[in-house]
């Protein structure tokens, strides 16, 4: 089978011409998607997108460092706030997308300071007032425009603006990538070893010489970067923010994105994020779904009420979450590598 | 000033409950349960439906209440929490959180997100004066109610044997199974208990804001507060900490600005974090390898 030979060939960023092709076909289809799917869908990849980056950097601190965060959606509202505030004093957006990010990371670093000293369900608390905090902070200062929100036109590059759902659509893809390898090859390095570490034993790693001080902040860090990068990149895709899409809800998706796609895996991520955000825009229109939508509907008017249908969604999310952590903890990510084991080894 | 100590007090009885029912869980199992707040909402829910749809009195739509969330809590200790693989303190938030998800969701789906009243024989109209301090029948009922079950709670862990298995339970499971305990039936009780308390604070206050799925969120936080304040492990302190908040609440509220009255309590939980992480009135405990 597929023995290693030295070091470099474990480190390789893609291991075997089978995965190479794979990806490579991956990256052709992602390029292709938006010319041939109707807009709707391009809007929903795109959400997908953004919702990827999050959980990539949530799933750094959450999976494999260990800590649990119930408010980042203050970091992606203070990356999307600063982004658009930035933007419309006239930096140009990449710019402006990155200092915000970096302004999240700043925060991140304010939130890991007191998070070095707590743990379970102080650092629960303690990151779960930050977000609600931001909120309402947010919602009642002028110059981020209180309840109302702010609206935003595209991102500007100064010599040409984006708009459209196509282009909206590689102005997201470019940073998901780069965020993906990046999230990657911070796992594989010595930082990534460090948090993994702190994860399994804060006491063991730092008698191993681990500064678990400065990684744990680097990991709040980070993941508050991610996040920063997603708010400014959410902004410019549905043009419009208000404090009131950064709630305690929001946060609790991320977090499920997290565990339903797997704890502490690149590709948990993206499973979690697809399918929780599809589940979520399924919510309106949960009545459509072939054989199931009837059935919930009858249901809905012989016992429950017709106006509350939406919750469902609520429902499924929520027993997803406790029977993934129940009986498959690695989440949808677990399955799949439960299935490749199956068929690799299959008839044994 | 007293007046206002004594609305205080009012609302630092409902978030002494709430605190009380997430120490007695978290005393049991180590996790904060952030269903809490919905289980609450659930037989508050029960309540109304017992007192309005079906038309039955008061006691016993109190006491059915009582009954479903005893009932509920050992439901969840029983199918979810007990049957997590070696869990740990992340996993079993994430239960929790998917629990509250699922409560929330039943609610609304039955409910609708309509606000509807729930009317208990005390009103909040009619008053009593004390001197010159006012206080609506309500509130008095509330405080009396609220210092009535902590006094049943503590007589409870103190004097029987149950209670005493409990705290058995808490310091050192092995040890306690070791002697007989039966620790996975006390762990469940353990769970009915506190989803009592949280009742109770549930139906203490929805005739004051108005029954709908989203109104335990707020008692939830500020009882999250209120351990946070006293130290999650010592139930006394959380009880504390549920007066001090809802008093110093109400204080600022008054004089500095009704405003920001809720962000309040998420600063309070930050400074006292930041100062002593483990509560102001309990010990940090190192962890031992």
């Amino acid at each position: 089978m597929d023995m290693k030979r030295d070091y470099y060939e474990d480190v390789q960023f893609l291991k075997g011409a089978g995965l190479k092709t794979w990806f490579f076909l991956l990256l052709v289809s992602l390029v292709v998607f938006p010319f041939i799917a109707p807009s709707y869908y391009v809007y929903v990849a795109s959400l997908i997108g953004v919702n990827i980056i999050v959980v990539l950097g949530l799933n750094i601190l959450v999976g494999n460092t260990g800590q649990i965060s119930l408010g980042h959606a203050g970091f992606v509202a203070i990356g999307a706030y600063i982004t658009v505030l930035l933007q419309s004093s006239g930096i140009p957006f990449p710019v402006a997308l990155v200092l915000g990010a970096i302004i999240a990371a700043l925060f991140g670093v304010v939130l890991g300071i007191p998070a070095l000293r707590l743990e379970g369900p102080y650092l629960a608390i303690a990151t779960l007032a930050f977000g609600l905090a931001i909120e309402v902070i947010i919602g009642r200062i002028d110059l981020f425009g209180g309840h109302m929100g702010l609206s935003v036109r595209g991102a500007d590059f100064g010599f040409t603006r984006i708009i459209n759902e196509t282009e909206v659509y590689f102005l997201i893809l470019i940073p998901l990538i780069i965020s993906g390898v990046a999230a990657r090859n911070i796992l594989r390095s010595k930082t990534g070893r460090a948090f993994q570490a702190i994860r399994d034993s804060n006491i063991a790693a730092s008698a191993m010489g681990v500064n678990v001080a400065r990684y744990k902040t680097m990991s709040f860090a980070i993941s508050a970067f991610y996040a920063g990068i997603a708010g400014g990149l959410w902004a410019v895709l549905i043009g419009f923010i208000n404090p009131g899409q950064f709630n305690f809800v929001l946060s609790i998706q991320y977090l499920a994105m997290v565990v339903v796609g797997g704890l502490g895996t690149i590709l948990g991520s993206v499973f979690g994020a697809v399918v929780i955000t599809l589940l979520m825009l399924q919510a309106e229109s949960i009545q459509l779904i072939p054989i199931l939508g009837p059935m919930f509907e009858w249901f809905s008017e012989t016992f429950m009420t017709r106006s509350g249908m939406p919750n469902i969604t609520w429902i499924l999310t929520g027993l997803a979450l406790m029977l993934i952590v129940i009986f498959e903890p690695l989440g949808l990510y677990g399955l799949w590598i439960r299935c490749k084991i199956y068929w690799k080894t299959w008839p044994f | 000033m007293l007046q206002i100590i004594i609305s205080g007090i009012v609302v630092g009885s409902i978030y002494a409950l709430m605190g009380l029912a997430m120490g007695i869980i978290y005393k049991a199992s180590e996790v904060p349960n952030f269903a809490q707040g919905e289980m609450a909402m659930i037989s508050s829910y029960i309540a109304f439906v017992i007192l309005a749809v079906h038309g039955y009195g008061f006691l016993f739509a109190f006491t059915g209440a009582i009954a479903f969330a005893f009932l509920l809590g050992i439901f969840f200790e029983f199918v979810f929490i007990r049957r997590a693989k070696n869990p740990n303190i992340l996993s079993l938030i994430i239960i929790t959180l998917g629990f509250q998800m699922v409560l929330y969701g039943i609610a609304g789906w039955k409910f609708g997100s309509d606000q509807r009243r729930l009317s208990l024989p005390f009103s909040d109209r009619k008053t009593y004066n004390f001197g010159d301090v006012v206080i609506s029948e309500l509130g008095l009922a509330t405080i009396l109610a609220a210092i009535l079950l902590m006094l049943v709670v503590w007589w409870f862990l103190s004097s029987t044997k149950t209670g005493i298995a409990m705290k058995a339970t808490q310091q050192n499971s092995m040890a306690a199974k070791i002697n007989g305990i039966p620790t996975n039936k006390i762990m469940s009780l353990s769970f009915g208990i506190s989803s009592i308390v949280g009742a109770v604070a549930g139906l203490f206050i929805a005739p004051v804001t108005t029954l709908d799925p989203n109104m335990m969120w707020d008692p939830l936080l500020k009882g999250f507060a209120a351990a946070v304040l006293g130290g999650f492990g010592n139930l006394p302190g959380i009880i504390l900490g549920g007066y001090i908040l809802g008093i110093t609440e109400n204080i600022y509220g008054y004089y500095i600005s009704v405003e920001f009255k809720s962000v309040f309590a998420l600063l309070v939980i930050v400074l006292v974090l930041w100062v002593k992480p483990s509560g102001l009135f309990s010990r940090h405990h190192t962890k031992k390898v």
